[in-house]
């Protein structure tokens, strides 16, 4: 018996948060698709529940067995712009509900796949489901959504990301919690088992289990035994811890797949940060030696830290997917908000971060009066260093009604709490109403 | 199945026997032991062997956080695959 080794994961099972974020089983509605929405729903409730039926329960089982804790058991499902594109609905309320019901029926935490993928142009679907999304967003609980603006391959729709602007707009004053489920991208995955942005891509199999990992606590922890080091130790330091917990995130996902039969897909290998005490990506930053998140320094500090967790975890699992890298929610992440808080962070400084990091702008509480063609305009510069550097990008702000610069906004649980953060003021207008498309950049032809 | 059960707490007379007497009971064999003094808390490890046939592991689990209670320690019992798992290729 390896006393120390048992100590150790304890300490960080206990101590530091260990924890498997998220199991999410990918469920293909191709085969539920029928002109008649009444037809097409039912058929998506039918495979929904009979797929996952086991999820929370086998979920549950693994926790007590092995003592970790799986925070999430959530879903994915093909983007339902496809699968309601045959129906003539005039819009797909009626596909989100049964999606919620579905979700609660089965205790599940979200059901993600309410989503778009319109990088080059609207197919039939994509245009009502994005005007659906204020309604869903509001009128459902556990729905996710996700509209896909652009890729390296084929450019950036403007005329999308104009659209955006508004129903970002239109959401918040319906309810200011409703951008929380709602994610912009740019080169969207097909295997993200994190939401708000998690879809079931058409090229994965008709079932499969995804997991996404986390652990910024054991990174910061793990990164104090080694202070004053220099970056090629903190690199290494960073490397082993995340192949440990990746190793965890491997050895759930194939006790998961095994106990469900059904395929096991990828890991994430994600540093996915809680408002918990101790479980923060800003500490780590500050951990390797910055006074405050923010700071010069922070996007050097984070893109060693985005690069040793995947060098890491790469070894420790068969096939790695999703975003895999450091996550950076202002809200969800106590060392951003302190940051934001103390005047370090701003919304400029998380652009050049999200440059080098797994997401984009996540988790940003705005001033409510921001201008719809704002808003686009922060989706376009997300989409461009996303386009341009060949990564996928996002963007999660939620402009809160009525409250401006300095004031705070609550969200509760997960998600945290977040200060409403400045924008800058001068008016993009002109260029969002252009519209068209941003061509693919030209080291996307690679044929 | 194999699984690894630890004990951590105020260190106090009756530890060990309550958790062997507890395992003995449950004709849970004990294959290996170790124990020690960390910053001032009694830390028991033991190797188990769980009969799968014979023990359901959610109620087994549940009743050992109850016998800690009792105790006045902290008693897991996790499957040995997660150890192996994280630090062995």
């Amino acid at each position: 018996m390896e006393t120390e080794k048992i100590k150790e994961t304890i300490h960080m099972i206990s101590d530091e948060n260990l924890d498997v974020r998220t199991i999410t089983m990918g469920i293909s509605l191709l085969d539920c698709i029928d002109s008649d929405s009444d037809v097409a729903c039912e058929r998506i409730y039918q495979k929904i529940t009979t797929k996952a039926k086991h999820l929370v329960e086998v979920g549950h089982q693994i926790e007590v067995e092995y003592g970790i804790p799986i925070i999430n058991k959530r879903i994915s499902v093909t983007p339902i712009s496809i699968i309601a594109a045959a129906s003539n609905d005039k819009d797909y309320f009626k596909y989100a509900q049964t999606l919620d019901k579905a979700a609660k029926v089965l205790g599940v935490n979200f059901i993600g796949g309410f989503s778009a993928l319109v990088q080059k142009g609207y197919q039939t679907g994509d245009l009502k489901l994005i005007r659906s999304l204020p309604q869903v967003l509001a009128e459902t609980e556990l729905v996710c959504a996700s509209v896909n603006v652009g890729s390296t391959r084929s450019g950036i729709n403007m005329d999308a990301v104009a659209e955006m602007g508004k129903i970002i707009k239109q959401s918040s004053e319906r309810s200011f919690m409703s951008n929380t489920k709602l994610v912009v991208f740019c080169n969207a995955v097909e295997d993200n088992p994190f939401m708000a942005g998690a879809f079931h891509g058409v090229g994965e199999r008709d079932t499969v289990i995804n997991v996404g990992v986390s652990g910024p606590g054991v990174v910061k922890h793990a990164l104090e035994k080694v202070k004053g080091s220099t970056m090629d130790v903190v690199a290494e330091t960073i490397k082993q811890t995340a192949f440990k917990v990746t190793r965890m995130g491997q050895l759930v996902g194939t006790l998961a797949s095994e106990r469900l039969g059904v395929p096991f897909g990828i890991v994430d290998l994600s540093l996915a940060p809680t408002p918990a005490v101790g479980d923060s990506v800003a500490q780590i930053l500050e951990e390797i030696g910055l006074e405050k998140v923010g700071t010069h320094g922070t996007t050097a500090a984070l893109a060693l830290l985005n690069d040793a967790v995947k060098k890491g975890g790469i070894m420790a699992c068969s096939h790695v997917g999703g975003l895999s890298g450091a996550f950076i929610p202002v809200s969800e992440d106590a060392g951003m908000i302190d940051g934001v808080t103390s005047g370090s962070l701003n919304i400029e400084k998380l652009e050049a971060m999200t440059a080098v990091c797994s997401v984009g702008l996540d988790m940003i509480a705005i001033p409510g009066k921001t201008p719809a063609e704002t808003i686009s305009a922060m989706i376009a510069d997300e989409a461009a260093i996303g386009m341009i550097n060949n990564k996928t990008t996002a963007v999660r702000v939620l402009p809160i009604p009525g409250k401006d610069v300095g004031e705070t906004v609550e969200f509760g649980g997960l998600l945290g709490r977040a200060p409403v953060m400045a924008v800058n003021n001068a008016s993009s207008a002109a260029m969002i109403q252009r519209g068209g498309l941003i061509p693919a950049p030209i080291h996307s032809f690679k044929n | 199945m194999k699984a690894i059960l630890t004990t951590i707490g105020k260190d106090q007379v009756g530890i060990i026997a309550g958790v062997s007497h507890f395992l003995a009971e449950k004709e849970i064999n004990i294959s290996d032991v170790s124990q020690t003094i960390m910053n001032g808390y009694f830390t028991m490890m033991m190797m188990v062997e769980i009969q799968n046939n014979k023990t359901d592991f959610a109620v087994l689990s549940q009743q050992l956080d109850e016998l800690g209670k009792q105790l006045g320690v902290e008693i897991k019992i996790r499957r040995e695959e997660i150890y192996d798992a994280m630090h062995q290729l």
